[in-house]
C-alpha cells in the first residue's frame, strides 16, 4: 500500500511542476502577444508615429523581402563574424594575458596601475584611434569587439588564478614539478570555470564593441543599416536590424551556456 | 649512519606587517626505515619542518641533509600527504595517481599496471575511473596514499593526514600505512596532534615547543610496541605509560608558553 501511495505522491508532485512551467510559459507568450498587438494597433490608429516606431508588420514585411532577396543576409554576416571573432580574441588574449601576469609576479606588479586605468577607462573611446591605427575595415571593428572584454577578462583570469588552493601547487611540488607544470596540471583546470563563465560576459561586451564600431565607421553591418536606417528616417530598417541582433545575441548567448555545460561535464 | 639529518635549522616567515620565528635552531637525524611523529601545539612549526625538507619552502638558515647529501641536489623522490587529500577534483582517481609519473616523465604501461595493484593492496579495486567528488574521505585520503607511494618515495611526510576522517576510518588507515610503510621499509616523519597515533605508529616522538619553534624533548617508543599493529598498540600496557608521559610535556610547554607571542611587529618609521 505503501510504495503505491508514495509513487501517487510523486506523480502529483511531477504534475505541479509540469502545469507551473505551463504558467509560466503561457504568460511569457501573452506579453510577447500583448506587446505586440499594442504596438501593431496604436501605430495603425496613430496613437504612436508610424514613421518613428513603425510596426510589427511593416517590420515582417521588409524583412521578410530582405531576406527573401538576401540583402540583408550579408549585413548580418559581416556583424556575425565580426562579434564571434571579437569574443574569441578578446576572450583569448585575455587568458594569455593572466597566465603570462600568473607567471611573473613582478611583471604583475609592474602592470598593475596600467590595468587598473585601462579597466576604468571605456574601450569604446578608443574607437576613433583604433580606427586611424587599423583602418576603415572589418580588422579595426573586430578590435573594438576584441578590446572591450580583453581587460576585463585579464582581470577576471588573474584573480582566479591567484584564489586556487595552494595546497594542489604543493602536492604538485612535493613531486618536483615546475611552475609550468603547477600552471598546466592545477592552476589552468582549477580555474576553467571561472574561464567559462567569462565567456557569457563577453558574447555580450562584444556585441556593444562591434555595434558600436559601425556606428562608427561601417559601410556593411547591422550597426551600420541602424545608422543608415537613422540618416535616411527609415525606422522600419532600424528596428529590423535590432531585432535581428536581438535574435543573434541571444543564440550566441545560448550557444556559449551549453558548451558552458558540456566543459564543465567533461572537465570532472 | 643517520638518513636524514637536520643541522641548526631555523625559519623566519616574512609578512609586510612583521616576521615570525616558526623555527628555531631544530637538529634532529632519523635513521633509515624509521618512523618519527612530531608532535605539539598548534603554530609550533610542524608543518613548517616537513614544508622545508620536501623542498617546497627553503630554510632561512641551517643545512639538511639526505643521505649525506644537500636536500636540494638529491634527486630522491619524495612522498608528502596532506590534511587533506588534495586529490584534483577534474581528474579521474587513476589520473590522480599517475600525477607524480606524469612529472617525472615515467607514465607507461607498467608503471599503470603497478597502480592498478596498488589501488587493489588499499582495497580501491573499482575507482580507477571514477572522479574524487564520489569517493567517501577514506577512499580518498587511500587514493591518495597510492598517489604517494606510486613514486615510490625514499622519505614519506605525513601532515596530519587522518585528523579530517571519522574516528573508526582514522584507526584502519592508520593500520593500512603502518603496515605499506613497513612492508616498503620507507623512513617516514609524521605530524600529529593525536599523542595516541604517536605512539601507535613511531619509533620515536619529538615534542615540540612554540614561540618559536624548538624540539623540547624526544621520547623512544619501547621495542615491545614499535612492531605491533597501531590498533594494538593502544591496548598494551606499556602504551598509557607512555602516554602519560607525553601527555605531561606537552601541557607543561602549554603553560609555559602562554605568556610569549610569535609575530613581531615592525615599525614603518
Ligand atoms: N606562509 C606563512 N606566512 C607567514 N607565517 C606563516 C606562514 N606559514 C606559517 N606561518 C607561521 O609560522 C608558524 C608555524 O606554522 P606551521 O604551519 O608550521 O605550524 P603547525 O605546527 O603546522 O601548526 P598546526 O598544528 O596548526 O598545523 C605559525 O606561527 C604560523 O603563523
Ligand atoms: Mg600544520
Amino acid at each position: 500500500m505503501n510504495p503505491k501511495n508514495d509513487a501517487h505522491l510523486f506523480k502529483q508532485y511531477q504534475q505541479r511542476l509540469k502545469k507551473e512551467k505551463r504558467i509560466v510559459w503561457i504568460w511569457q507568450l501573452s506579453i510577447l502577444i500583448v506587446f505586440i498587438s499594442l504596438w501593431e494597433v496604436s501605430s495603425s490608429f496613430y496613437w504612436i508615429d508610424p514613421l518613428l516606431f513603425s510596426s510589427p508588420s511593416s517590420i515582417i514585411e521588409l524583412l521578410y523581402t530582405k531576406l527573401g532577396d538576401g540583402s540583408i543576409l550579408s549585413h548580418v554576416q559581416i556583424t556575425l563574424f565580426e562579434t564571434i571573432a571579437g569574443f574569441l580574441i578578446g576572450t583569448l588574449a585575455g587568458v594569455l594575458f593572466a597566465t603570462l601576469l600568473w607567471s611573473s609576479q613582478r611583471f604583475s606588479r609592474v602592470m598593475d596601475p596600467y590595468l587598473v586605468i585601462m579597466n576604468a577607462m571605456p574601450k569604446v573611446a578608443l574607437g576613433p584611434i583604433l580606427i586611424v591605427a587599423l583602418g576603415t575595415g572589418y580588422i579595426s571593428i573586430i578590435a573594438m569587439g576584441a578590446i572591450i572584454s580583453v581587460i576585463i577578462t585579464t582581470l577576471v583570469v588573474y584573480s582566479a588564478f591567484n584564489e586556487v588552493d595552494p595546497n594542489y601547487e604543493k602536492v604538485l611540488k612535493s613531486f618536483g614539478a615546475t611552475r609550468w607544470q603547477c600552471f598546466k596540471e592545477a592552476i589552468f583546470p582549477a580555474t576553467l570555470p571561472a574561464m567559462i563563465s567569462t565567456l557569457k560576459v563577453n558574447v555580450g561586451l562584444s556585441w556593444v564593441g562591434v555595434i558600436v564600431g559601425e556606428f562608427l565607421v561601417a559601410k556593411k553591418g547591422l550597426g551600420y543599416l541602424i545608422i543608415y536606417g537613422f540618416q535616411v528616417f527609415d525606422f522600419s530598417l532600424v528596428l529590423s536590424a535590432l531585432v535581428l541582433i536581438a535574435i543573434f545575441a541571444a543564440i550566441m548567448y545560448k550557444a556559449v551556456e551549453r558548451l558552458e555545460r558540456w566543459l564543465i561535464k567533461h572537465s570532472g | 649512519m643517520s638518513y636524514l639529518n637536520l643541522e641548526h635549522v631555523s625559519h623566519l616567515y616574512f609578512t609586510k606587517k612583521g616576521y615570525t620565528r616558526a623555527l628555531n635552531d631544530i637538529s634532529l637525524s632519523i635513521k633509515e626505515g624509521e618512523f618519527v611523529s612530531l608532535l605539539g601545539p598548534s603554530g609550533c612549526g610542524k608543518s613548517t619542518i616537513l614544508s622545508i625538507i620536501a623542498g617546497i619552502i627553503k630554510q632561512s638558515t641551517g643545512t639538511i641533509r639526505l643521505q649525506g647529501k644537500p636536500i636540494n641536489e638529491s634527486s630522491l623522490a619524495i612522498g608528502y600527504m596532506l590534511q587533506q587529500d588534495y586529490l584534483f577534483p577534474w581528474k579521474t582517481i587513476m589520473e590522480n595517481v599517475l600525477l607524480g609519473p606524469k612529472i617525472y616523465n615515467k607514465n607507461t604501461e607498467d608503471v599503470k599496471n603497478k597502480a592498478m595493484e596498488m589501488l587493489e593492496e588499499v582495497g580501491l579495486p573499482n575507482v580507477a575511473d571514477a572522479y574524487p567528488a564520489s569517493l567517501s574521505g577514506g577512499m580518498r585520503q587511500r587514493a591518495a596514499l597510492v598517489r604517494t607511494l606510486i613514486n615510490d618515495p625514499k622519505i614519506f611526510l605525513l601532515d596530519e593526514p587522518f585528523s579530517a576522517l571519522d574516528y573508526q576510518t582514522k584507526l584502519k588507515l592508520e593500520d593500512l600505512v603502518s603496515k605499506l610503510l613497513k612492508m616498503y621499509q620507507k623512513t617516514a616523519v609524521l605530524v600529529t596532534h593525536d599523542i595516541g597515533e604517536a605512539i601507535a605508529m613511531s619509533d620515536r616522538i619529538f615534542v615540540m615547543n612554540a614561540n618559536p619553534g624548538t624540539i623540547e624533548k624526544v621520547f623512544e617508543v619501547p621495542l615491545e610496541l614499535r612492531n605491533e599493529d597501531p590498533f594494538l598498540v593502544r591496548r598494551h600496557p606499556k602504551y598509557q605509560l607512555l602516554f602519560d608521559k607525553v601527555w605531561e610535556e606537552l601541557n607543561k610547554n602549554e603553560k609555559e608558553s602562554v605568556q610569549t607571542k610569535g609575530v613581531h611587529k615592525v615599525d614603518e618609521s
